[in-house]
């Protein structure tokens, strides 16, 4: 028991150091024997940068849209919308444990398209979530109690680093697919589809929607086509993480392209939405969770598990920012400027993948930078090694992940240059 | 052949269930007695005048935007939740051994001590350690820690049904019977859902049982302010026991004490030994944080940290509780006297006596339904009312319900 072993340790501490014994040994606490959890690795990035006096320091650790003067950005609709609510003067009454049904109902057309046969059968629920994570969480939970076929998740290799804690907490096993080719700092296709079409039958499979994190690399349609045939023969269960919808092409429904084409192929996904990135959201905490089901009468019954998931978990969830949201998705002039600034958002990061490569090569770098601009995202995986990334930070104060990957949201015009220097000083 | 064809259909949660049901009611006398939250007398919910305040201070300020709060929550909200919890004066706030984290309610609060307890507590498998909770507890209780993955969850005696109080003798009997280091779910005050509270001097016989036995405490604060009026009288319990070197967790809620039941505004206030122990604690519940939704919503706590490090609006936030407070006692008076002057049989001392926005009436489950078929005066099937519902347009009806389905079923 703790306090048995805290005694233990009190005394032989007393006989090795007789002046230490002499000190007032306090009672001992419940909570000697917690470890010191390990630090965030990017959060550790931020740290790191926050410290450093360099006038030129770069963080491109952060995962949140920057403008193009390093500032956080709150979208024009999200303001106007703000206002709209203010003035409606509403109560602060408990939402359902399901979420607020406009913005359920809004986010599943956004995702599925309005016109989505799914959403006219009626055979899919969708709740509200705590952004992305809690999606997934929840949609990890809802598999470790009703999906019995199979254990196991697979996801590409390599995924956000959370997916794996996530899930496994949730009580499911992980496994890996071939994703990322660091060859060539591109879709590794074959690798793919070799390793999905060996995994066991009603495994459940888990897909970057769009600009996948961390890499930035998309599969081609003709390529999501071949793996929603290989995955339907091997009978696999869906789970789409989409949290980029909009922010990656700058169209929503390009963005959406494999989600709707996976539900026409007849996969019943799961899908995690967040609106943290493309509608500035972050902390408010919006997103969604949706179970594409056989018909509207199983749809019925997975609705009411996953309110008896999500009630001990947080009872029912935040209404601000599914407000928000429903209202910005619901109000057609609002819809339209959160169109244009979504695709704002998405251009101005296409403008400095297209910046960067255009700046290196007028370094002289003679490296091949075109996956630079041919991922897709928020995120870049450059391709440095660690050692890189070491002199890129310790030199140049630029900072990033170990793993070579830059958000590129936190480049701009002004510092791009900058960037393509110090990059090209480290590779060549 | 659908993955999910064999999903059953799952029962729903009782009280959302019975305020569906009410919805649905035609009947122009219908009352909605279930639900916890606040009502005026126009039975209408109520947005505090201080709430509606910081709210359009807010959406005013374009300085502030929507980034992620840190994986804990907004420092200041945390901060000064504790406070609320603990004392301004608190010992141990001065000697930097509370911390907090910002969760997303009372609820989430609960889950993340949870979590945390499961696997730190005693050892680092607490599967089979007690769990005990109140006979009765809030339905949720139960549901919370067995998800965290608590296989032994207990009842410990509570309510003394015969003379409608607290059965002490029982609950320290059960405190004495405890396994050392089990863990106590403790309501800091006004009890869901009978609204009975131990009085200062049985806390301290709790304390003592407790502190002898090595028993964790595990207080659940949701209508801190709300039950008396008083925010300091209503925390009293917690404190006594920070006093007697507990170290303990504290899940608050401002659901209710603020009116901001939707945007999930909660805090696990955490006292240890020690800031060595507590930065230990902490780190590790950011990482249960992390997989559960990551960082918690910024509406709400930013309001309630506005207003509680400002001093008008704390002032002004301090009388909008005492308003919903007084209405609640108003409402209890008023309903005992009417119980009396009907002689409506038995005795109705317990409508005052007890405290918070619930009265356990001690109608049985056969009278529950009577009301809620008969007279549409909606109820939960332990006879639970929520004080709030009642104004001073229903309250008659009420009590001539109560008294027929008395007098008429047995």
């Amino acid at each position: 028991m703790a306090l048995l072993k805290t005694n233990k340790l009190i005394s032989s501490v007393g006989s090795l150091t007789p002046s230490l014994a002499a000190l007032p040994i306090r009672a001992s606490s419940w909570w000697t024997e917690v470890q010191m959890g390990p630090p965030d690795p990017i959060l550790g990035v931020t740290e790191a940068f926050k410290r450093d006096s360099n006038s030129k320091k770069m963080n491109l650790g952060v995962g949140a849209y920057r403008d193009d003067n390093g500032k956080p950005y709150v979208l024009n609709c999200v303001r106007k919308a703000e206002a709209l609510i203010a003035s409606k003067m509403l109560d602060k009454e408990y939402l359902p444990i399901g979420g607020l049904g406009d913005f359920s109902k809004a986010c599943a057309e956004l995702a599925l398209g309005v016109d989505s046969e799914v959403l006219k059968s009626k055979r899919s629920i969708t709740v509200q979530t705590i952004s992305g994570t809690g999606s997934l969480r929840i949609g990890a939970n809802f598999l470790s109690r009703f999906h019995l076929a199979a254990k196991d998740v697979y996801l590409p290799k390599p995924s956000w680093g959370n997916h794996t804690p996530i899930f496994r907490d949730g009580g499911m096993q992980l496994k890996a697919y071939r994703y990322y080719d660091s060859a060539t700092c591109g879709f590794d296709f074959t690798g793919a589809l070799d390793d999905i079409s060996q995994i066991p039958e009603h495994s459940v499979i888990m897909l970057h929607a769009c600009a996948h994190n961390p890499t930035g690399v998309d599969p081609r349609p003709e390529q999501w086509k071949e793996l929603s045939a290989v995955i339907k023969k091997r009978k696999l269960l869906v789970f789409f993480d989409m949290a980029y919808q909009g922010f990656a092409s700058g169209d929503i429904n390009r963005d959406a392209w494999a989600v709707r084409y996976f539900i026409e192929q007849g996969h019943n996904v799961l899908l995690s939405q967040s609106f943290a990135k493309n509608m500035g959201l972050y902390g408010e905490r919006v997103g969604g969770f949706t179970v594409v089901c056989a018909d509207a009468e199983e749809a019925k019954r997975v609705e009411s598990q996953l309110k008896i998931l999500i009630r001990p978990i947080y009872s029912n969830p935040p209404m601000n920012g599914a407000r928000i949201a429903s209202t910005i998705l619901t109000t057609p002039e609002l819809r339209s400027t959160w169109l244009e600034e979504v695709k704002g958002m998405a251009d101005r990061i296409i403008k400095m993948r297209e910046m960067l490569v255009t700046n290196l090569k007028n370094e002289g770098s003679t490296h091949n930078w075109q996956h630079v601009t041919e991922q897709i995202g928020m995120f870049c995986f450059t391709g440095l090694k660690p050692d890189q990334v070491e002199r890129l930070t310790k030199e140049f104060s630029v900072y990033m992940t170990k793993d070579g990957r830059i958000s590129v949201a936190g480049v701009t015009s002004g510092n791009v240059g900058y960037l393509a220097h110090a990059i090209h000083q480290v590779t060549k | 052949m659908s993955i999910f064809g064999e999903v059953p259909l799952a029962a729903p949660v009782a009280v959302f269930k019975l305020s569906a049901d009410f919805r649905e009611d035609q009947n122009p006398n219908k009352v909605n007695l279930g639900v916890g939250a606040y009502r005026t007398d126009e039975c209408q919910p109520w947005v505090l005048p201080v709430v509606r305040k910081v709210e359009k201070m807010i959406v005013d300020d374009h300085s502030l935007n929507h980034e992620y709060l840190p994986i804990l929550g907004l420092p200041e909200f945390r901060s000064s939740a504790s406070k609320i919890a603990l004392g301004e004066d608190s010992p141990a706030i001065k000697d930097n051994r509370v911390g907090a984290v910002q969760c997303l309610g009372g609820t989430g609060a609960l889950k993340i001590g949870a979590e945390f307890l499961r696997r730190w507590y005693n050892g680092t498998d607490n599967t089979k350690t007690p769990i005990y909770v109140s006979a009765p507890t809030w339905e949720n209780h139960n549901a919370v820690f067995s998800n965290a993955g608590f296989e032994d969850i207990r009842p410990y005696k509570y309510w003394d049904a015969g003379k409608r109080g607290l059965d002490l003798t029982g609950f320290l009997g059960d405190l004495e019977s405890a396994p050392d280091h089990s863990i106590f779910v403790l309501h800091a005050c006004a009890h869901n859902p009978t609204g009975t509270d131990p009085t200062q001097d049985q806390w301290k016989q709790i304390a003592d049982v407790m502190k002898r036995k090595n028993l964790f405490a595990f207080f659940d604060s949701a209508y801190q302010g709300f039950a008396s009026g008083n925010l300091d009288k209503d925390a009293w319990s917690i404190r006594y026991f920070v006093s007697q070197g507990f170290e303990l967790f504290c899940a608050q809620s401002f659901s209710k004490n603020f009116g901001l039941y939707n945007e999930r505004v909660g805090n696990l206030t955490v006292v240890a030994k020690d800031q060595d122990n507590l930065s230990r604690v902490l780190s590790q519940m950011e990482k249960i944080v992390r997989i559960t939704w990551s960082n918690p919503p910024s509406q709400g706590a930013r309001l309630v940290a506005i207003t509680l490090n400002t001093p008008e609006l704390f002032a002004e936030w301090k009388d909008n509780v005492k308003t919903m407070a007084d209405r609640v006692l108003l409402m209890r008076a008023q309903l005992k006297e009417k119980l009396k002057t009907l002689g409506t049989p038995g005795t109705w001392e317990h409508i005052t006596e007890q405290i918070g926005m619930f009265s356990f009436t001690g109608l049985n489950p056969k009278q529950v339904e009577y009301m809620i078929k008969e007279k549409h005066v909606y109820l939960m099937a332990s006879g639970r009312i929520n004080m709030c519902g009642l104004t001073s347009k229903n309250i008659d009806y009420v009590a001539e319900s109560i008294h027929e389905a008395v007098t008429t079923v047995q």
